[in-house]
């Protein structure tokens, strides 16, 4: 069995409004699987059904292997699961420390074996400091990390994180993604959901796109981006600056800004290699010369964007 | 099952710690008795019994069903149940860990004031009489609040500390604490055998070698009473589970 989730045929009604309309993926062990789509989408909904607290309308659900339709097998899943839900809280009235002593209680876990890894995850998470201080006190980012240590209390081999930058400072965000990073090297499967592309881009091995309920895409991040073709770019500058965009044959079109020149195309190779000879030709220096990939950014905005309501 | 039961500790640990410091509970649960004690039961020239079994079965009464109704509510309200949920436990041993925090609470406070109190009238119940029925009472009074907590499934702690006031109130003017069952009339006797703290009043006057009705009815009555609370309790908030994440 190589899928930590399999989700087949989910669907999920609100009273009569569609939530999540057949939505099918798998999340393979050890890769990083982002989840993305615009507010509203369903995101949050496929993940409360994928951790179980709400009940499919229709559709299989299976975490490492176990039925999380049945109370049971939920359990057992959970067991081997860390789970940050979107927007949680630590409990304010509790201090760093107990918070952990808790969520290790509830894992099952020995006294001295919480200790122990309540110690490591603090000062993974810069909260070492703070462990006896009440989270009361906590800003916004201590507060995130906090639970995204309870989260990994048990050393889990699952993490099921939602949002869990949104709303963080970049020191913040970049030592939730670090800590993400570097479960994944120790073999750990991590799904996620996002709005941030860069997030998405850097972190993420798969992503799945989805749009009112529907998957409407699902593959790796450069995949995807090859569907955005026609705006691959290539972002010149001359010295002296000057650029005839007919002479430059493999162009689609090509914008000048300032002191640099930006020609789209969908043959890089071709429109590189034009660019230098025109240089040539024209005796100019050749101050900077790259190529512009899309960003995931333009990928979403091209499926998501169209006929978005 | 132990594991279950360490489990749900661990929540009741959590309550415990978190719940029993905040200014409604105490009110409620503590002044709140006290004062209502003293309107009713001083310079009404009553005995020292008397005095012992109404202020022990308010005690208890009060303080076990302090907190238990806003648990879940203020979970909601404070974004952490969902966390809790999620955790590898059931629903069943979250609710379980929440009815030993008010099972805990109700014990230790009822002691804490009904030892004093005999030391102090001078009054000696037959003592195991007085415990276990003290024990089934709070245990049964904390499962009440189970079910109060369970609806409606809403994440404002006031509207269900109002609505279980509310039924609070009524079961204690029904409950033959302030008039003794066997003078109400007899409309009044079988309203009376609807609130649970009807038996353990009654459990309580027989320690002290006069009741109404048979001693092991009461007795079982309110274990009957508490498991009815959990199971309706827990069922209730299993069915309305979704409805919190809204
Ligand atoms: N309890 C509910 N009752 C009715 N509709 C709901 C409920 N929860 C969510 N919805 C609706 O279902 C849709 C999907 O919501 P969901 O929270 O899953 O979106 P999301 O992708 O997580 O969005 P966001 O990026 O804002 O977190 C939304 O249109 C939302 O309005
Ligand atoms: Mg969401």
């Amino acid at each position: 069995m190589d899928n930590a989730i399999e989700v087949v045929g989910l669907t999920k009604y609100y009273g009569s409004f569609l939530a999540v309309d057949n939505v099918s993926f798998e999340v393979k062990k050890g890769e990083i699987f982002g989840f993305l789509g615009p507010n509203g989408a369903g995101k949050t909904t496929t993940v409360r059904t994928i951790t179980g607290v709400l009940r499919p309308n229709s559709g299989e659900i299976r975490v490492l292997g176990y039925d999380m339709l049945d109370e049971r097998e939920k359990i057992k899943a959970r067991e081997r699961t860390g789970i940050v839900p979107e927007m949680a809280n630590p409990y304010v009235d509790l201090t760093a420390m107990q918070n952990l002593r808790l969520m290790g209680e509830l894992y099952g876990m020995g006294r001295r074996e919480i200790e122990r890894r309540s110690v490591e995850l603090l000062k993974l998470f810069d909260l070492y400091e703070k462990r006896n201080v009440k989270v009361k006190a906590f800003s916004k980012g201590m507060k995130q990390r906090l639970i995204l240590a309870m989260a990994m209390i048990s050393d889990p081999e699952l993490l099921i994180l939602d949002e869990p930058t949104s709303g963080l400072d970049v020191l913040s965000a970049r030592l939730i993604k670090d800590v993400i990073r570097e479960e994944k090297r120790k073999g750990k499967t991590i799904f996620m959901t996002t709005h941030n592309m860069v997030d998405a881009n850097e972190l993420c091995e798969r992503i799945g796109i989805i749009r009112r309920g529907k998957l409407i895409a699902i593959d790796t991040p450069e995949k995807l981006k090859q569907l955005v073709k026609g705006s691959v770019s290539v972002e010149v500058s001359f010295e002296p600056m000057k650029l005839d965009p007919s002479e430059i044959a493999s162009a689609t079109r090509v914008e000048l800004m300032g002191d640099k020149a930006r020609v789209f195309t969908n043959d890089p190779d071709a429109t590189v290699k034009e660019l230098v000879h025109y240089a040539e030709r024209n005796n100019l220096r050749i101050v900077s010369l790259r190529t512009l990939s899309p960003s995931l950014e333009d990928v979403f905005i091209k499926l998501v964007g169209e006929g978005n309501d | 099952m132990i594991e279950t039961l360490k489990r749900s500790f661990a929540i009741a640990k959590k309550d415990m710690r978190i719940f029993y410091l905040k200014g409604p509970v105490v009110i409620m649960g503590l002044l709140f008795p006290f004062f209502l004690f003293l309107a009713f039961m001083i310079g009404r020239n009553l005995s020292g019994g008397h005095l012992l079994v109404g202020l022990t079965a308010m005690t208890a009464f009060f303080t076990s069903t302090a907190v238990g109704p806003t648990i879940i509510p203020w979970e909601c309200r404070g974004r952490t149940f969902e966390r809790l949920i999620t955790a590898p436990v059931s629903l069943t041993t979250v609710l379980l860990g929440d009815f030993q925090a008010s099972l805990y609470f109700g014990l230790a406070i009822t002691f804490a004031i009904a030892v004093p109190a005999m030391l102090y009238l001078s009054v000696r119940p037959a003592i195991w009489l007085f415990v276990l029925s003290t024990l089934l009472a709070v245990g049964c009074f904390s499962a009440m609040t189970v079910l109060m907590s369970s609806y409606p499934p809403t994440d404002v702690p006031a509207d269900v500390m109002m609505l279980s006031s509310l039924v609070k109130f009524s079961l204690l003017f029904i409950s033959g604490i302030f008039v003794p069952i066997e003078n109400l009339p007899a409309y009044g006797r079988w309203i009376s055998l609807v609130s649970p703290l009807t038996y353990y009043v009654d459990a309580l006057r027989h320690s002290l070698g006069k009741g109404y009705l048979p001693v092991w009815l009461d007795l079982l009555m309110l274990a009957l009473f508490g498991f009815a609370f959990f199971f309706t309790g827990t069922a209730i908030h299993r069915k309305v589970l979704e409805r919190r994440f809204t």
